[in-house]
Order: C-alpha cells, then structure tokens, then sequence
C-alpha cells in the first residue's frame, strides 16, 4: 500500500513538473510569434512607406524636368516623326 | 485570602449547571446558527456559481487586457497601380503636465527633436491640464529617439497620416482626408466606406514586464480599407494637367479644366482642373483651388452643342447632310432678338452648318424640331441629369422644361445658348457621336470588363453622319484646324460662349473644345475649357482646340493607338485671320 502510494506521488510530481514546463515553453514560443507578427506588421509599413517613395520618384512632373534639364531631351518634332505600318501584332 | 472563609466550588460542581434550560431555548439557537450558515452557503453559491460575471470580470482586469488591433485607411490607385493616396504611420506625442516635470536640459532636447521653440514646449508642459498633444504626425523614427530619453509624463501614440504622392495634379480627382482620417472631398469622400478599415480587438495577458504572454478569448481580425483602383492613368493625367496648367498661363484664363475619357469604357483616364492645390499641405485653402471645376461647374457650351441639334434633325429626316440652309445675310430675327453669325454666310450645307460653326443655320435646323423632341434628347444625352458617378459635387446643370420654351430660346439652345452643362457631362454626351450612337455609362473606377454598353440616343448612321461632319471642323476650312494631329483622324466642335455676368452677357468667354480621336475606331473623347481667356484670343478654335491636339497626341501615343492617317508633313502655321475662327 505504502509502495503504490509512493509511485503516485512520484508521478504526480512529475506530472506538475511537466505541466510547467510545457506552460513555459509555450510562453516563449507565444513570444517569438508576437515579435515576428511584430515584424511583419513593420515589414508592412515599411512596403508602404517604399511604394509612397517609389511613386514619388517615379511621378511623372519629376522625370520630365530630368529628361528636359539634365538629359536635354525633348518631344521631336511633327516633320522628325516617321510612324511605321502596323506589323499586325498587338499595338496596344 | 480574602475568600478563605467560603466554600470553594469546582466549575464542574457549579450549581448553575444543575439547572435544567427549557428545551426550546437551545433549539431555537441551533436553528439561527444553522440559519446564518444557510444564508452564508447561499450567498456564496449565488456570487460563485449563479451571478459570477461581476465578481469574474474583477478578476480578470487584474491581469487581462483589451488591446485594440488599428486597421490602415486603404489605398488610392491609378489603373496601372501607381499609389496616388496612401496612409502610413505616424507618431504623435503628448504629454500629463502634472507628471513632466523636466529639467531645462531635457525641455531643450524634446524640443529640438520635436522642432519646436524650448520655451513655447515649457508653456505647453506648465498648462493647468491634464492632457496635451505637443506635436501631431511626426516621422516613427524621430519618435523612437523621443521615447529613448525615457522623460517621465511624457507619452506617445500611433495615427496614420494620408499622403498624396501625385500632389496638386489629381488633387481634384482624388481628394484628401480630415485629420481623424474621414474622406472630405473628391474619391477619399466618394469611396468613404470602402477605404475605411474596420479596428480589431484582441484580449492578451501582459506580464510585469509589460510583454504579452498569452492570447485569452478570441480576436476580432482588423479589416484594413480596401484598395480603390481608379480608371485614372498617372500618364495621361499628368499631360492633361500639364497642357493645362501652361494654356492657362498663356491666355491668362483665370480657370480651366480638362476631361478625358475612353470611349469604349467609359472609364475617365484623366479629369484636371486649375486652380488647384497641393492635398498634402492645405493650409490656405480658397474654395477656387477646391472646386472641381468640371464636375461641379457648369457653363453654357456654346457651338460645342450644335452636333446634337444637328443629329436630332438627321435623325428625325427633317434635314440630310447635303440638306441646303440659306443663313445670308448672317442674321435672323425671332421676334425681338437678333440672332448673328460672327462671319457672315451664304447657303450653306447640313454638314457645312457645323464645320462653320454657324449660329443662324442652327437656330434655322432647331426651328424644324419640336421642343418636346429636343428637350427629351438632351435629356438623353444626360444634360440636366446628375452623372451618377457618386462624387461629391455633381451638377445636374440646367436645362428647362420644354413647355415653357419660348421660340428664340429654343433657337438659341440650338447653339448651346440659355441651357448650362458641365465639362464631365459634355464629354459623356459625345460619346454618342464616337460609338455608334450611344450614350457610355461614365466610371470613376478602372472597368475590367471590355463593352459597356449605353442606352441608345441616335441611329448608327446618324452618329456616322455627324462623325464625318465633326471632321470637317478640324480640316482646313473648319473652326478647328489646329485640332489637327498628324497621323490620326480627329474629330470635334469649337464652342466659345459668353459668359453671362448679372443676367446680361459680358465680354468675357468661355472657350472649349470636345473631339475624340482616331475617327476610324474612336478611343478617347477629350473635352476642354477655357474660362476667361484674355490674352488677346478668345475663340474655341485658338485657345481650347490646341489643348485638345496636345493631349490627344501625346495621350494617343502613351497608349500606342495605331496612326489610322497618313502622317502629313506639318501644315505651315497659318495667320490667326486665315484660321476661320467662328462662334
């Protein structure tokens, strides 16, 4: 009786053993989640903050004034224009 | 001892004990205590097991928190996906003046990372509040470099802010928001309910070290706004925006506006204005820069209006295009008014009437038409309707009811006279003239699906007929030639209208012009106007038509629309009087 009394005990503490570890490795994986849920929200706003740059460089007033000033480029003329014939393929 | 002489007792031998009680008194004892007892296990089963709520929810915000998930305001698009409104983080600090009590030195440092005066932030910090925001929106990073001088009292939080990468050139057309992040105007206001996400909620266990621990219930997901893809191209609207901006100045018009729109869609590629404003710095706003001119203003058209007179007459077998219309001497009177050609004609053609823009054969051909007829198909054209696009501002414009039309206004609305539209609606009305006949449905919004189809107005031969005569105003001999585009066919009608000023009409203009392009298959309508040109010019022809050439070329190539003409050698230039510039 004592002896099955023993092995109960030495199972239950074993038991209780496991149940905090299990609640702490849970903790830490819940935590390396949030901070990569962390992360993907920063990665998030930093994809908009990139795009909002990309359409600021890329807006067209700004290339404009780069082709006309710094590359001297300009719209040809109506006489300097030869248009060639449709070859059949997709023009648009 | 004082009690030597007595007769000690033991308790056990106390006299006391050897009185009997009544019964009934130590029953009615044991029944209180077991009654109290009851009354406790009762109240202890009600608080723990019938209404636990309360004592549970008490618990529970010892350690559970509630923490609200933000939810973005959703994008503005052009068709290609080009960002022209997007929302990104921003901090904003604020302070509890009873706990910031800084040291100068640390006043001076929040102040210059806050890019305000120190002395003005110490104003701030000793005000007699509880609660004050010492700057709004400012950049993450400046934040982070805030928060790590750890300043007691001192607190942030995170708002969006909107930007506007395109600026003051779809300023119009998209809008902006408020500062708590409602849509004021333009697609912002028009799109509210989709661009606005829905916050989420979550409920965690934080630790003592503030960090969370464990999710506890269920999360509420946040909705981030979705993203509106307009049927905006950047590209075109840029050179609409362009051409305009350097029209105006070279006329010194006070106002202006450009529209275009694809005629197989319905879609519009580019709507611009001027006066405009920068939507991401709006302070000094004046209600001019506001106004999207053409959607929410509306002006008599003038001539551009005598293709639909015209079509009616076709339409009807009053006239046929080689129909001949005596408008000699120039002048027609109905009643007591005088109706007058800039430039006298003699006979002219149906399909002359329009390449010469001439007011009396107008007045003449509307003559034929019953008032009914032409009421109803101004009305079928969408003059005098709202456009339904669901922008804030539409006009209806104005046009009266047939029954009261007195003989000269119905000769006078024949040329776009005493009826007032705006730019959006004259631009959609066209559209029966490129298709074949009818009306497209307009769309702020990119359509994926390729037909839209309208309700029918007029015959597709009656459209054809007008097509070919709106082409002649562009070739020499028209009102239009500097509509011309080397290497497409161009269609399109002058207008040029007084502007009426205390119910009399002053010498003041309003120029326009709307064509579309290529006539073989047509693809974009353009429609422009001028208002108040005054630098010597004043007709439709000269000042509105070289705007329309510009942006319908270059529009035309940015889409790589097949040349449908020869491409000709560019016409000398001729003298302004040679051009024949009518009303």
């Amino acid at each position: 009786m004592v002896r099955l009394n023993v092995i109960l005990l030495f199972a239950l503490v074993l038991c209780s053993l496991g149940v905090v570890t299990a609640q702490h490795k849970a903790r830490k994986i819940f935590q390396a989640l949030e901070a990569e849920q962390e992360h993907a929200r920063q990665l998030e706003v930093e994809f908009g903050q990139l795009q909002l740059e990309l359409s600021t460089w890329g807006a067209a007033p700004r290339i404009e004034k780069i082709a006309r000033e710094k590359l001297k480029m300009n719209t040809p003329e109506t006489g300097r224009v030869i248009t060639s014939a449709s070859t059949g393929g997709a023009s648009r | 001892m004082r009690f030597k002489g007595k007769v000690a007792h033991k308790f056990a031998e106390s006299p006391l004990l050897q009185m009997r009680l009544p019964t009934w008194r130590s029953r009615l004892m044991g029944l209180l205590i077991l009654g109290s007892f009851g009354m406790l296990i009762g109240r202890a089963f009600y608080l723990q097991v019938l209404n636990n709520d309360f004592l549970q929810e008490k618990g529970e915000s010892r350690y559970r928190r509630d923490i609200e998930i933000s939810a973005s305001r959703g994008k503005i698009a052009d068709r290609h996906g080009d960002v022209l409104a997007i929302s990104t983080p921003m901090k904003s600090v604020w302070a509890v003046p009873q706990v910031a009590k800084l040291t100068p030195e640390q006043t001076v440092q929040l102040a210059s990372l806050l890019e305000m005066d120190a002395r003005q932030l110490a104003q701030k910090l000793s005000a007699e509040k509880t609660f004050v925001f010492l700057r709004r929106q400012i950049p993450p990073a400046v934040a982070d470099r805030i928060a790590a001088l750890k300043l007691p009292g001192i607190g942030q939080d995170k708002e969006y802010r909107r930007f506007y990468p395109t600026g003051e050139m779809t300023a119009h057309m998209v809008g902006f928001t408020g500062v708590d992040d409602r849509g004021l105007e333009g697609v912002e206001l028009a799109f509210h309910g989709q661009l606005l996400g829905q916050p989420g909620s979550r409920s965690v266990i934080k630790d003592r070290r503030g960090q969370i621990v464990e999710d506890v219930g269920s999360i509420r997901q946040p909705q981030d706004g979705k993203e509106i893809r307009l049927a905006l191209d950047s590209k075109i609207q840029y050179l609409a925006y362009s051409h305009l901006k350097q029209a105006i100045s070279d006329n010194n018009a006070k106002a202006g506006g450009v529209v275009v729109l694809d005629v197989r869609t319905g879609e519009i590629v580019a709507l611009a204005n001027w006066p405009t404003y920068n939507p991401n710095n709006r302070e000094a706003l004046s209600g001019a820069q506001l106004r999207n001119r053409a959607m929410t203003d509306t002006f008599e058209p003038g001539s551009t209006l005598k293709p639909f007179t015209i079509a009616l007459g076709l339409e009807s077998g009053k006239v046929r295009p080689d129909t001949i219309i005596n408008c000699a001497p120039g002048r027609l009177t109905i009643g007591n008014a005088t109706i007058a050609d800039a430039h006298p004609h003699g006979a002219l053609s149906v399909a002359q009437v329009i390449q010469k823009s001439s007011n009396v054969g107008a007045a003449k051909i509307a003559a034929m038409l019953s008032s009914q007829k032409m009421w109803e198909m101004f009305d079928d054209v969408g003059f005098g309707q709202v456009p339904h696009l669901g922008f804030p501002g539409e006009v209806t414009g104005r046009v009266r009811p047939w029954k009261s039309w007195k003989p000269i206004e119905q000769a006078t609305m024949a040329y776009g006279h005493g009826i007032s539209v705006s730019l959006i609606q004259l631009a959609r009305a066209y559209s029966v003239f490129a298709r074949d006949g009818d009306l497209v449905p307009l769309s702020l919004t990119r359509v994926d699906s390729s037909a839209a189809t309208g309700a029918t107005v007029f015959s597709p031969k009656t459209a054809r007929d007008v097509r070919v005569m709106l082409e002649m105003a562009v070739q020499s001999g028209g009102t239009a030639p500097k509509a011309q585009i080397p290497g497409y066919r161009v269609a399109g009608k002058t207008g040029t209208a007084h502007k009426l000023q205390g119910g009399r009409y002053a010498n003041k203009y309003v120029s326009s012009f709307v064509g579309f392009a290529p006539v073989s298959d047509p693809r974009l309508i353009v429609a422009v106007m001028i208002d108040e040109p005054s630098a010597g010019k004043h007709y439709g022809g000269e000042v509105a038509a070289p705007v329309f050439a510009a942006v319908m070329s270059s529009s035309l190539r940015t889409l790589g629309v097949a040349p449908d003409a020869p491409l000709v050698v560019a016409e000398t230039p001729k003298p302004p009087v040679a051009a024949k510039a009518r009303l």
